[in-house]
This record gives C-alpha cells, structure tokens and sequence, in this order.
C-alpha cells in the first residue's frame, strides 16, 4: 500500500513537473517581460529606463533558462526559470507583477472560497443523490419521465442565468439576502446562502441526471434482483445494496474534485464580490499579472494531482476487496 | 423514509435560524447590523489600487484613498470655480522668487530667458501631528520599539493593526523633503522622477546616485535617504523647507498639491524597511502613514478597505465662501465646522456594475458614479447609464454632474503613409471628412447617456486657453453655425471632402478599390461590441471599411509605441487645470514613437511646437490666450485627432448625504461631507422589507411533492408485498 | 462577360463546416449499407423526443449553414476592373437584409415603435421638449404610433394562417409519401400519421413543425415590419444577432470536438493497444494536461493567439476574416483541453478489445499493427466517439458563453451568445430594464441546447449497449 502510494506520489510530481514547463513555455510566449513591465506601471509616463528598473526589481531581467555569465550551480539558479518556475515545488510563489507576496495572497483567500465551495458541495451532493435516489426508485414512470426532462432542462440552461437571475430574483426583487459582499466569522453566513443556494440550483439538472443512470445501471444488475426475489423490500435494497456498491463511480467523479474546492469559483465569486481564489484569478487573467496565473496554474495541478491520490485511498476505504500492489 | 423526512424538516430548520438572526432589520443588509446608525460612509472600489506609497501612486483610484490620508503642501478649494489653490499643510502659498544663474534675485517681470532658478520658501502648518502609528512608538528610554523587530515577533504579526502600541510625533518640514528625495528613490519606481529629475535641482544627480548605491546592496537592502543630501531642496527651520526648481515653472505649485509632495516620516521608511515584513505586505505601499484627515484602519484589498477619523487632526475648518449659488445649494450650511465630519468610510470591492448599482438603490451605497478610474488604462464606459427616472427623484435620490478634466479622442497616427503627414494634403481631407462622419453627439447619447460635450478642440472647458462652442470658437472645419448653435456639417460636405482626398464613394479614384482604415482599440467591457459597430457604421456611412483591430491594453500601447496604430481611440486626463497639460500632447519633440513622449498621434509641426515653447510657461492671459488660439487653429486645420468630447461626470447620492459637489482636481473631498445616519436607516429599512411568501411557496411546493410521492410509494409496497403473499 | 455580382469567399470554419456536412452525408450513406451501424440509428429514430429534438435542431443547423456561405458583394462599377467589397457577408446576411439594415439609433422594445428612452427634441415651433422620438425602421409604416397593436394583431394573424397553410401541405404531402410506401391510401395515411401509428414517429415531427410554424409565422411576417425581439443599444435587430449567434454556437459545438479528434482516436487507441510505454508516456501527456484548470489554460492561449494575430495582421485583411480565425483558435484550444476525457474512455475500450480473440489471432497471423488498429479496433470504438460528439456538444456552447464573461471568448466583434449576454448583463441594472436582449440570447440558447441534449440522451441511449440494456430492462 505504502509503496504503491509513494509510486503514486513520485508520478504526481512527474506531472507537476510537465506542467511547469508547458505552463513556463506557454506564458512567456505570450507575453515578453517588456509586456509585463508596462502592463504593470500603468500608462501614463513610463519610460524605457523605468521598464528596465522594473525588469531588474523583479528578476525578469535574467536570461531565460541558461545564465552564462554565473558560473558553477548559479548558472542554472540564476535565471529567470528556475527564479519563477522551479522554486514553486517548495510552494514558493514569490511576488506577484504587482509586487504582492502571492503566497499569503493565496493563504488568506482560500477560507472564503472554501467557505462557499464547501456547502455548496456537501449541500449538492446530498441534495442530488436524494433526488436520483427518488427517480431511481420510481423509474420508469411519469415522475421519473418528468424529472429526467426537468433535469435536461436545468443543465440547458448557462451558469451565468442562473447567477445574474438567482441575484436579480433573491437579492433585488425579494430583498432576502445581500446582493453582494463578505465578511468574515459568523457575519459571512448571510452572504454565503445565495451563492450556495445558486451553486447547488446550477448543477442539479447535470448531477441528479447522472447519479440517476448510476442507480439505475445498478439496479438493473443480477445481485440486485436476487435481492429483491429474496423479498427485501425495495428502500432496503436501494440503501443498503445499491448506494453501497454504487459508490465506487460516485467517488471517482467526486474525490477528485474535493481538493479543487480551494480553487474556488471563477464567476461566483467575482459576482458576488467574494475574495476568493476565483476572483483572485479572473483578476489576474484580466490585468496579466503572469505571476499569478502561473502560481493558480501550478496550485490548480497540484490539488488535482493530490484529488487523484485520494481517490485511490477512497476505494480502498469503500471496498475492502480493492488492494493496491 | 429518513431521508423524506429530513427533506421535509430542513427547510423549516432553515427558515428558522434565519428568522432568529433578524429583529426586523432588513435581510439584505450586507453590514453589521451594529452599524446600522454610526456616522460611517458606505462606498466601494472595482479594483484594487495598485500603489498607495505617494511617490508610486498615480490612478485617481489610489488617490481616493491616500488624497485623504496623506497631507501635501497645498490643496483644492471644495467649493470654488475655477479652480483655486490654497494652503493644506503650508501655512500660505508659497511665492516663487526668480534668480538668475549667479543666484541674483530678479524681480517678478523678469524675462523667462534670465529666469535660471525659481525658488519656492514653504512654511507648513505648527502642530499638525501624524496619525498613530506603530513606527512611531517607543519603549520607556524613549528609543523606537518597533524599528529593529526580530524574526519571533514578526511571525506573530500578519496586519498592521496586530502592533499593540502606536505613537504620533509632529509634521516637520524635513518630512516633506524626505518624500523629495524619495521620488529619486531606485526601487520606487516615481512615475514622475524623469520629469521632475528635469526640473528640481539635484534631484537627477541623487537619483543616479542612488542608483549606483543600490546596485551594490542585496535585494531588499535599506537605503538610507537621510545619508543623502539634495541640492535643490533645504530644510530651514523645523517648519520651513526650500525648493529650487530650474527655469520657471508656474506649474510646480499644482505639483504641489499631488500626493508626491506630501510628506512621509523617515521613520517609516525605517519601520518598513525591514525585511520580514514585505512578506505580510506590510509596506508604505499598503498601510500609508500620514497627517491628514483620515488614516486607513482596515487594508484588506481584497474585500474591504476602510478609513477612519485620524484622532490627531486638527485645525482645518468647513469653508465659509463658495460660488454664489453654493449658498442656496445648501453648501454653506457647515460653514466653520471643525473636519472631516465623517468618522468612517467604508470602501467594499464590488466588481460588477449590478451588484453595485443594484445597492445602491437599496441604500446600502450612499452615493454612486463612475470616477475616472479606469481612464486611459482601458476607456470604457461600462456602468448603469442613467438619468433620474420619477421614482428615483421620489427617493430622494440627487444626480450631480461636472466637466471632467480631461479629454477623449480618436487619433489618427501622422507617422502612417494613409492618413498621416505622408499623404500630405489628400490625407488632410480624409482626416476631416472622417471627422465629421463619426458623429459625437450620437456617442454621446448612445454611449454616455448626455454625459459629455462634443469637443472643438483639445482643452476642456474650465481650463484656461478653453474657448466656448459658440459662433467664433466652434471649429470651422467640422461644424457650421446655424440658428444659434453648432451644427456638424452634412455627411455631403464630408463626402466632398473625401472625393477631392481621391477616395470618391469611399473608394480609390485610380483603382477602385475600397478605402480600408484600421482601428486600434481595447476591447473590455461589456459595452465593447456596441461600441465597436457603432464605429463601422460611421465609417460606412462615407463608404470607408473599417477594420476593429481589437487588442487588449499592452498590445494598443505597444503599437503606439512603435507607432504602427493608424487610428486608436485614447483618452486624457489632467494632472493639473493648466492648458499646457493638453497641448504638450500635440508637441513634436514629445512624440510616442521617438522620445515615448505623450504625444501619442506623433503630430510634428514647427511651428506649432514654436508656440508651445513660448506659451507653456507663461502665465495666464490675454497673451497667452491668443498664442493658445493660434495653436488650437493649427490643430483644428490638421486634424491629427478627431475631436471627440469632453466627458461629463455624473454622481448620485442618496437625500441623507450632504455637502457633495464635484470637484475634478481635488480628490480630498470627503472631510467635508456630512451625512444623517438615522434618516438612512429608516429608508433602508422602508426600501428593504424581504418578501417572505416564496419560502413559504417554496416549503409548499416541497410538501406537495412529497405527499403524491409518498403515496405512490405506500401502493407499490403494498403491491409487491402482495406480490410476495401470492408467491 | 459582366462580372459576377458577387465574390465567393470561403472562410476557414466555412470550409471545416461544409467538409463536416460532407463527412455527415457520407456517414449517413455508409450507416444505411451496415445493419450494425443501422439498428442503432433507427433505434434514435423511433424516439419521439430525439425526433422532435432533430426537427428543431434542423432548423438550427439550416440557419447555421445559411450562415457559412459567405461572399463579397460586387461595388458599384466605377470603370476600369470590377471590384468587390471588402466587407465578407452571408447568405443568411442576404435574407435577413432588413433585419441588418434597419437600425435604430439605440434600445427600442420588442414591437415599439418609439425609442426606449426619452429623449430631447426640438419641435418645429422651436420648444425643446423631452418625448419619445418615433423609431425609423419600425413600425414606420404606421400613420400613428397608436395604430400599432392592430397592425401587428393583423400581420401576425396572417403570418399565422400562411404559416398554417404551409404547415398542412406538408402533412398532406407526408402523408401521400407513407401511402405510396405502405401501399395504402392518403387517408388511411393520414389517419396513421394522426394516431402515431407509424413506425418513425412522424407525428412528433408534424408537432413539432407545428409550433414552430406558428411561432416562425407571424415572426416573418412581422419581421420586415416592426423589431420583433426589439434592438440592443446601438440599435441592432436582436433577432438579427440572435440568429447570427446560432453558427457561433454550432461551430464551437462541433468543431471543438471535431477539430483533436484525430488526437484523441490516435492516442487512445496507441495507449490501449500497445500498453507498455507508449501507453506510459500517453497516459501522462493526458494526465499532465488534465491537471492544468481548463478556464486558465484557454485564458493563456487565448492570449497568445491574439498576439499571433497583432503581430501577423497582414494576414487578416477584414473583421470577418480575423474573427474567423479566432473562433478556429477558440475551438481548437476548446478541443484541447476536453479531448483527455475521450482519450481515456478509448484507451480503456482498445485496452479491452486487444484481448479479444480474433484480434489475438491476426496477430498471431502476423497481421500489422497498424492495420488491426484501423481495421479490427478503431471501427469498433466508433460508437464512443459518436457519442462523446454528441455529448459535449452542449456543454461547449455553454463554456463559450462563460468564456467570453472572462474576457478570453470569441472576437468581441463576432456575434454569439456569450458576446450577447455579456453586453446585455449590463442592462438588467438600467432603470426601466432592457430585458429583451437577454431574454432572446436565454430562450434561444436553451432551446439550442435543449434539442441537443434531448437528442444527445437518444443517441447514447442507442449506442451504448449497456445503457440500452439498462432502460429496457429498468
């Protein structure tokens, strides 16, 4: 088990690293540091010589990946690779083009995301399984029917109405809860309801639709009817035999994404004025600040990596008969 | 079955705690229901300022916050039109004295030519203290307590405010010329050093040394300004402090009155300036130090950012005059006041325009209007256009409007060979037939909702050198005068032009072919599609294809910058209300691809950049008056911009709030509101009754689904338990 | 010989969209000579729902593929060689003339005939007075503003009856084709039909026809006339952009997948077949780029394909032509972060199928490798790839729409639903609300969206073995 996981572990690593490289290649193919530079000292009076000095401050001044005036091991530290790229495996994500240390920036914003994500995720989950579990345990009949069409129905529909409608409905027209804001401790509780309520309504069409087809595949399986001819009644079998065994796709689609709450949610967020990871990260693609997307690339890839290592864990824990070699 | 149950229990579990959260206060208040009646303004930002260190900050969203914190020399008055300076820190205005080369006195008529040093004697204010403040405290022997702070007691800092003890010490002058030298500071990256390097004596020398210094220190090493001396600038006394600037300069005093020459204590260059702290950004960059009216208290730019009254403030007054109509207006009704007579603004980050417009209306902003935040960084003109419908009026609901200082233009490129000087007189015509083609007052209604006056030339009004639009100061070249107003010329006229340029029905007389203009623009904001079909259909209407060559930002300015744009659509805003702040933007030896000057359409003309020379410094009057005539017919007659508009600011605010007026220079206003804290309260709570009958829909429409759910259930057990019997 | 009147010009996505019709055309042709691809598709076929979505996705695509013949129109002769526009419009452009050509000046309400706004006007006796001024394209026919609910009652109620009529011909002719197939007569036909009795569910199709008719009806004869979903604030026909958004939404839909399918079929089926390090180095390239947050990898190549196009703008003469390009970027960078869930769902199945027999045997027989791939293993995958087209169909037009809220979506000046929302977001906080441009872009988007998954449900249902086992049994 320990070696497997290690194994596991040494090939996460192995997928940071491409990712760095692809994500090193792909930025400063975008966007040369003279970019960054003006980008950063606004429009107005900016001369060569302050682009330089800023160049300089930030460290992008150093030839990309090979530094051959140094000599010895600097020769391969002092560039501007390894400076911004390499040093993030010890999550050292240095300063944003703004000159904020994102690394706090990113400690600091993630408990408002996951304080919106979290809900929102153990809400849904319970909100969808109630639901396919229902449809499951009416298939095939008008109810069934109907929610299967309600369900495309929902999933038809764009995020984005459900965010500008479930603000324009709940904040404006009904004055329930704030349009907008934040606060931190117990004040925030009145702004999270509407994101979460909207975050939960948006995926119930696509979630209970495919919890509904696991069930369903389930339920049409050979152990399932042996149990039902047994005459356990139907709320037993679907509770006891069904859910449990219905588990193991239920956890591959869902503990990968446990570790990506941190990342927040990119639109949610800036709608509702959350200083999250997500508006944290749509602001940085709006004003290029590089430095940040790149530490959310590699953040993004990290938490990934660590979502598939979980998931590996979770089946064991669900299903004693899977062992790893 | 447990799980039908809970489904049902939940929501009324819900509805409950929500019901104990609340007294009748509304739901939707996103503020501390404990604040409901504190003397607190409610405003917000849309993006977080980039620099609050007075030396780095330049957007009017960063002067929001630090015009109110940080105390320069001199300051805006609130009231009076045109715009009049008076002392803030200085005790009077500051008079410059001319010397000549040998540092003769000269008397005031002196000639420019033998003018080789102005000198400016300031004299500030006795007693005026800085706000509390952790890099002023000391222990008991009277030696700083918090300047040599150790590895262990930074790790248990993460804010400012986690600095248990604060002092204060008095404003002196030396203050003020540590920021002085400041701005030649190499790691600060002033955005006005290359300027002033040209102006204040010595400045460039320091920077340069400086420069030479800093190479040699490790990254974040401390650089000590008070080892370094600057010529130009002298402490005289404990409250008087000399500048000596080269030539003369009448622009320096408004200078004056910018946050980079507000004063900032050595002492927190030193309490920043160690090294652990950057890592919890805690810089000046963050967390200003200052004198003035309001200190920032809450610094969380990603939510929230609040100032709050600074306890040692003192002296400065409400204004007793204003314009004649002030008094009517209900300006002069605090007159005499001891400010600010606001204790706390709240500043909140709101990103998108419905959210923001949308509390607004609920009460929860007390006023609302577009800043000139995003001008020339991105030009759009996203936001609720409004004008005030019944009902709003019927809320008590204020709208204020002001010229703003500044200008926007379409540019055509001179350096290209289609429309610029290449093309000679041909390209002269297409530049004014496109000119009148692209029809302003339509933007204006479309896209600003009336907010703006269609320009006639580059100076907005309210600036010296600004003529009015009337029978002699429209511009012949795009208007007529008719019936006692400006008319823009048929699209006849424009398409005359436009055949006599060679290009007749918009096509090449010789080959044929369509005429093909490209456009460089920024396209953010939501507006940018409209805008940008907007634009075509302009140029269509002559039978000229334009091409939207849309980029983001740092592309636009690049092209500029290379001078490969052929027609870009940029704005201007003042630094100063002076004329030569928008005709150096016309000046030759200011072009953006030769010397990236400002000059930005890369216009050159000899003798327009004559006049310039005689006129930016001169002072105002009829004399420079008629040389500013002469250059905006220069300009009129080559048409390198298409003269847009003017923008119009436009501000609401709620009835509660009082003594607002737009000011366009002064970004200090907010010591001189007031504003009834009760009153808002009642309203908020009368605009903001939550609607309560679709939860109880909500938890109906639950219950009906169960119960048919629960039903069909019951039968099909009981079915297949029948089932099972008959087995 | 007079010079043509028009220029035809093929633009990028035109050519991948007709070189799709072409590659469908021929798949259909195919699926009819193989009873293993034809029992599925007929099974979709008998599905009332998928047929009923098919009709409306027709229609979608009708308008899609008016849209994707583009040409330049001839100048005016002005002697010397004929000259065509710069401008690139299409033939749906040509039908909906009105529609472009009547603008307004700014927002106007569905069917108004003033503008949405007061505005100042000075009247002829020289008063300025603030009113609201009479649009110029709609309603422009009417003597008074006051007339125009009759008007419109009357046009529409002819749109309809037309609509109607046209409607019921081709039910007539339906049925006279199932007559002449099943040998019965018309009305027998016809009385079948009715009751559903036949065995492709035509009734569904007439239905559905139907209500689109009698919604299309009146639309067309009011269109000319009147500004029927009102116009947007520099006075477009949102009806106008709504349809143009439709090719937007199709090409990114299809295209996306379309476009690293070819990656997605190669390397999945590499993987499964040769496993060992091949399938190492496969599995990790679509695990590496898995990992990267999809929204900030199309952000950043997004952006450096704008940079591509500032720096190489030779090469992009026209608006158009430029837009095209990016929304070709768009799809292909779209592909490329979702052809890693398709890859690893044809690894597995080649995986599986390597182990069959009869591939074991060719391969025992010495057959190529690379023949059993494209002969013994590919064709039997083909069912996956045509249902993960199908299904990410939807879920593209969808990200298209947030994307373009991030700012990294199609040109700004290309017509689609993510541009229409994103301008018309802005205007639910104007005071009175413009609604109409937000309301279209919804009900059209879900509409398209609706059909898609409707049918997308239909076709997986008939392909996947195990799914359709699953429903029958359920």
């Amino acid at each position: 088990m320990s070696s497997y996981l290690l194994r596991r572990v040494l090939y996460g690593l192995l997928v940071l690293a491409g990712v760095n490289v692809l994500t090193f290649a792909l930025f400063f193919f975008v966007n040369s540091p003279d970019d960054m530079a003006r980008a950063q000292l606004g429009a107005k009076r900016v001369t060569p010589e302050a682009v330089e000095k800023w160049k300089q401050q930030r460290g992008y001044d150093k030839p990309l990946f090979l530094n051959e005036k140094m000599s010895g091991i600097e020769r391969v530290t002092e560039t501007v690779f390894y400076t911004k790229s390499v040093r993030l495996f010890a999550f050292d994500f240095g300063a944003s083009d703004q000159g904020r240390n994102i690394g706090y920036d990113i400690s600091t914003r993630m408990w408002p995301s996951l304080a919106v994500q979290l809900p929102a995720f153990v809400i849904g989950l319970l909100v969808y399984i109630t639901f396919a579990l229902l449809l499951a345990l009416f298939r095939a009949s008008a109810f069934d029917v109907g929610g299967v069409v309600f369900c495309v129905l929902l999933m038809s529909i764009s995020s984005l109405f459900y965010i500008i409608g479930g603000q324009y409905v709940f904040g404006k027209l009904w004055s329930l809860a704030p349009i907008s804001g934040y606060d931190g401790g117990f004040e925030a509780l009145k702004f999270l309801v509407l994101p979460v309520l909207i975050g939960v309504a948006s995926g119930i069409g696509g979630s209970t639709r495919w919890y509904r087809s696991i069930f369903i595949e389930e339920i049409s399986k050979d152990y399932v009817r042996t149990a039902r001819a047994k005459g356990i009644g139907e709320l037993r079998v679907l509770f006891r035999h069904v859910l449990q065994n219905a588990m193991i796709p239920i956890l591959t689609g869902v503990v990968v994404v446990i570790p990506l709450l941190f990342m927040g949610a990119l639109i949610t967020e800036s709608f509702f004025g959350i200083p999250g990871l997500g508006s944290y990260t749509i602001d940085a693609i709006n004003q290029q600040d590089f430095a940040i997307v790149r530490a959310m690339v590699f953040l993004g890839s990290v938490l990934y990596v660590i979502g598939l290592i979980l998931t590996d864990i979770s089946y064991t824990l669900v299903d004693p008969r899977v062992r790893f070699s | 079955m447990k799980l039908l149950r809970a489904a049902k229990v939940l929501p009324v579990v819900l509805l409950a705690a929500v019901i104990a959260g609340c007294d009748g206060s509304p739901w939707n208040n996103p503020y501390p229901e404990s604040e409901a009646r504190a003397n607190t303004l409610y405003s917000s930002f849309s993006e977080q300022p980039k620099h609050l260190d007075p030396v780095q900050a330049y957007a009017s969203n960063e002067y929001t916050f630090i015009a109110n914190i940080y105390q320069p020399p001199l300051q805006y008055h609130y009231l009076k039109r045109p715009y009049e300076l008076i002392p803030f820190g200085a005790e009077t205005l500051p008079k410059p004295v001319y010397l000549d080369a040998a540092g003769r006195v000269l008397p005031d008529s002196a000639p420019a030519e033998r003018v080789a040093f102005s000198e400016y004697v300031i004299r500030i204010k006795k007693g005026q203290r800085y706000q509390p403040h952790p890099a002023f405290a000391r222990d008991a022997s009277g030696k700083p307590r918090y300047h040599a702070l150790s590895e262990a007691e930074i790790r248990g800092i993460d804010t400012l405010a986690d600095f248990r003890e604060t002092g204060t010490r008095e404003l002196e002058a030396g203050d003020y010329v540590h920021q002085i030298k400041r701005l030649a500071h190499p790691r600060l990256h002033s955005p006005i050093l290359q300027l002033m390097g040209s102006y204040i004596v010595g400045l460039k020398a320091l920077a340069d040394e400086l420069a030479a210094l800093a190479k040699g220190l490790p990254e974040h090493g401390f650089i000590d300004l008070e080892q370094h001396s600057l010529s130009g600038v002298k402490v005289i006394d404990r409250h008087t402090y000399s500048v000596r600037v080269k030539g003369r300069y009448p622009q320096f005093q408004y200078w004056l009155a910018m946050p980079f020459f507000a004063p900032v204590p050595p002492e927190a260059d030193r309490f920043y300036g160690q090294a652990g702290l950057a890592r919890k950004n805690i810089t000046l960059d963050w967390y200003p130090v200052g004198t003035g009216p309001y200190m920032l208290t809450v610094n969380n730019p990603n939510r929230q950012m609040v100032l709050e009254r600074n306890p040692n403030y003192g002296g400065e007054t409400y204004p007793a005059e204003g314009e004649p109509a002030d008094a009517a207006r209900g300006l002069l009704r605090d007159a005499g006041k001891a400010l600010p007579l606001i204790d706390r603004v709240v500043f909140s980050l709101e990103k998108e325009q419905i959210p923001y417009w949308n509390k607004f209306l609920q009460g929860y902003y007390d006023a609302s209007g577009i800043g000139s935040d995003t001008f020339d960084q991105a030009v759009q003109f996203s936001g609720g256009e409004v004008t005030l419908t019944e009902d709003m009026e019927k809320r008590g609901i204020r709208l204020q409007t002001s010229l703003a200082t500044s200008v926007f233009y379409l540019g055509f490129n001179m350096l290209d060979p289609l429309v610029g000087d290449a093309g000679g007189e041909r390209a002269r015509k297409l530049r004014l037939a496109v000119s009148i083609a692209v029809d302003q007052e339509e933007f204006i209604s479309i896209f600003r909702n009336g907010r703006g006056v269609p320009s006639h030339g580059p100076i907005p009004p309210g600036i010296f050198g600004h003529r009015e639009a009337d029978a002699e100061g429209i511009n012949r070249y795009v208007y007529d005068w008719r019936d006692g107003a400006p008319q823009r010329k048929g699209i006849d006229h424009a398409k005359k032009l436009l055949a006599e340029a060679g290009y007749p029905g918009g096509r090449d007389a010789r080959s044929g072919k369509p005429l093909l203009l490209h456009l460089d623009t920024t396209s953010s904001g939501a507006d940018s599609k409209a805008r940008l079909d907007w634009y075509i259909a302009q140029f269509a209407k002559l039978g000229i294809q334009l091409v939207i060559r849309a980029t983001d930002f740092n592309r636009l300015q690049d092209k500029l910058r290379r001078g490969t744009a052929q027609l870009y659509f940029l704005g201007w805003n003042a630094d100063y209300p002076d004329a030569e702040n928008f005709l150096f933007l016309f000046n030759g030896p200011q072009a953006r691809a030769k010397t990236q000057g400002e000059n930005a359409s890369n216009y050159s003309n000899p003798e327009y950049d004559r006049l310039f020379e005689r006129a930016k410094h001169m002072a105002n009057g009829p004399e420079r008056q008629a040389l500013i005539d002469q250059m905006v017919a220069l300009l009129r007659h080559d048409a390198p911009w298409v003269w847009s508009f003017f923008p119009k600011d436009y501000s609401l605010h709620h009835g509660w709030l009082h003594n607002r007026k737009p000011n366009q220079m002064a970004n200090n206003g907010l010591k001189y509101q007031r504003l009834d804290a009760v009153q808002r309260e009642q309203l908020r709570r009368e605009w903001n009754p939550p609607v309560l009958w679709p939860i109880a829909a909500a938890l109906a429409a639950v219950l009906l689904l169960v119960w048919p759910a629960q039903r069909a259930w019951r039968r099909r057990e009981q079915r297949s338990a029948l089932d099972g019997a008959r087995r | 010989m007079p010079p043509l009147p028009f220029r035809i010009e093929v633009l990028w996505s035109d050519g991948l969209v007709w070189l799709l019709v072409i590659a469908v055309v021929a798949y259909a042709v195919y699926a009819r000579r193989h009873p293993h691809l034809r029992a599925p598709w007929s099974r979709v076929a008998r599905s009332a729902s998928a047929m009923a979505a098919a009709t409306v996705l027709c229609c979608f695509v009708l308008v899609g593929l008016l849209d994707s013949l583009h040409y330049r129109p001839l100048l005016p002769p002005q002697g010397g060689k004929p000259v065509y526009a710069t401008e690139v419009r299409s033939v749906l452009d040509l039908v909906l003339t009105p529609l472009r050509a009547q603008r307004e000046k700014t927002y106007s309400a569905p069917f108004a005939t003033e503008l949405y706004a007061k505005e100042t006007i000075k009247r002829a006796d020289g008063v300025e007075t603030r009113e609201f001024p009479r649009l110029r394209h709609g309603g422009k026919h009417l003597e008074s503003p006051a007339d125009s609910a009759a008007d419109i009652a009357l046009r529409a109620f002819r749109g309809v009856v037309a609509a109607l009529l046209a409607w019921f011909a081709f039910a007539l002719l339906l049925s006279a084709a199932l007559a002449r197939q099943q040998g019965g007569g018309i009305e027998a036909a016809w009385r079948s039909l009715w009751s559903g009795l036949t065995p492709l569910p035509w009734r569904a199709v007439l239905a559905t026809l139907g209500v689109l008719a009698v919604i299309a009806g009146p639309v067309v004869a009011l269109a000319p006339y009147y500004h029927v979903l009102g116009t947007d604030k520099v006075g477009q026909d949102v009806l106008y952009q709504s349809l143009k958004s439709i090719r937007t939404g199709l090409v990114i839909g299809t295209l996306a997948t379309l476009v690293t399918l070819p990656f997605a079929l190669v390397l999945g089926v590499m993987a499964g077949y040769f496993k060992g390090w091949v399938d190492d180095v496969i599995q990790y390239v679509y695990t590496t780029l898995s990992s990267i947050p999809g929204v900030l990898l199309i952000a950043a190549a997004v952006l450096m394909m704008q940079v591509y196009i500032e720096n190489h703008a030779d090469l992009f003469p026209s608006t158009e032509i430029r837009a095209d390009v990016r929304l070709l970027a768009l799809c292909v960078i779209l592909g490329l972060t979702s052809w890693t869930g398709l890859c690893r769902l044809l690894r597995g199945e080649a995986l599986k199928l390597r182990e069959l027999e009869y591939i074991q045997a060719a391969r025992a027989f010495g057959v190529s490798h690379w023949r059993i791939m494209m002969r013994h293993i590919t064709p039997n995958l083909m069912h996956i790839v045509m249902i993960a087209l199908v299904m990410d169909f939807s879920g593209l037009v969808l990200a298209e729409a947030v994307l373009s809220y991030v700012g990294v979506g199609v040109d700004p000046s290309m017509i689609s639903f993510g541009t229409m929302i994103n301008s018309a977001r802005l205007e639910m906080a104007r005071e009175p609300m413009v609604w109409w441009s937000l309301a279209s872009a919804f009900f059209f988007m879900l509409l398209l969206v609706l059909a898609a998954n409707l049918f997308a449900d239909a076709v997986r249902d008939a392909f996947d073995p195990r799914v359709a086992m699953a429903g029958g049994r359920a």
